[in-house]
């Protein structure tokens, strides 16, 4: 059997991408964010005094809830904007990964405490 | 047989949500490729990887939730001054040996901000896939992004999960009321 003929072919797409990319930069500024947040925390006293917003959780609860609300908040402004367009997703993905990958290493202490 | 309820909360945090998205991890990347690749899934079979992926966005969210705010803050307890006895409070027991500090210093300093990008990815990966469904087949670049983020999401997961599993087994978080699960007997 032939394995290409399970794969399928590629019709021209139905909807736009701008929705799903909108999705995956969210998703990338908001880790990103996340991570930038913790380190701030950790290289400021006054940051993270002021990111304790539950104190038995300490920080983390401040650092989490505003990466969180900064996520859904990018994700609907770049939704409203890009939901009926057709953008460069290519670029966007880029991006999006860039800022994950980012944001995974700068919260890997050994890398955050060398900055 | 009995258990504390801090241990009980620990076992469903991290052997109920935490190890249960793990394994859904491996299953939804491979159903997700699959699915972009390949023409012969039914609605039936589409209908239940819809379920499948939000079942997996609840377990996300569920284990970051009940670890930063039910086990957290008995993990970073701070003991009385004078204390000797550091075993209700995990934090202050690993760091108090130079063999178990770095459990706490890149293990739980990495795992609690690590972990949260697990819900993040997965959530984006399930409204993806809910909105653009078998179009997705025909987004090339949207479905690799999908599958990207759904490999961090287990990439992350799987650290927590790591070190939450080591960090219990040197400092397991202990104490508050007890359950009794059953009576045994005496030999």
């Amino acid at each position: 059997m032939n394995a290409s003929k399970n794969l399928a072919a590629p019709n021209p797409p139905a909807m736009t991408n701008g929705s799903g990319a909108a999705a995956i930069l969210s998703a990338g500024i908001g880790s990103f964010a996340l991570a930038v947040l913790a380190f701030a925390a950790d290289k400021s006293a006054p940051i993270k005094s002021n990111l304790v917003f539950y104190k038995p959780t300490g920080p983390l609860s401040g650092v989490t809830t505003a990466a969180i609300l900064i996520w859904l908040f990018t994700w609907g402004i770049l939704e409203w904007r890009w939901r009926k367009r057709t953008v460069a997703i290519g670029r966007i993905n880029a991006v999006a990964l860039a800022l994950l990958g980012l944001g995974l290493l700068l919260t890997f202490p050994p890398i955050a405490e060398l900055l | 047989m009995e258990i504390t309820i801090r241990s009980l909360w620990t076992a469903i945090h991290g052997m109920g949500f935490g190890a249960l998205y793990l394994l859904a991890c491996s299953g939804a990347l491979i159903e997700l490729y699959r699915f972009t690749t390949s023409c012969e899934f039914t609605s039936g079979q589409e209908r239940f990887l819809k379920l499948y992926l939000i079942t997996m966005v609840l377990l996300a969210w569920a284990a970051v939730l009940t670890g930063a705010y039910i086990i957290y803050p008995w993990y970073r307890a701070a003991p009385p001054p004078g204390t000797a006895d550091l075993s209700m409070f995990p934090q202050r027991l690993l760091m108090s040996s130079p063999t178990t500090i770095g459990w706490h210093s890149l293990g739980m300093e990495w795992k609690e901000y690590v972990a949260w990008f697990a819900p993040i990815s997965i959530t984006m990966v399930v409204f993806v896939f809910i909105k653009y469904g078998r179009d997705l087949k025909n987004h090339r670049q949207l479905r690799a992004a999908v599958l990207c983020f759904t490999l961090a999401s287990f990439v992350a997961a799987g650290i927590a999960g790591f070190f939450g599993a080591m960090i219990s087994k040197y400092a397991p978080v202990q104490g508050g009321h007890t359950i009794q699960l059953s009576q045994g007997e005496e030999k």
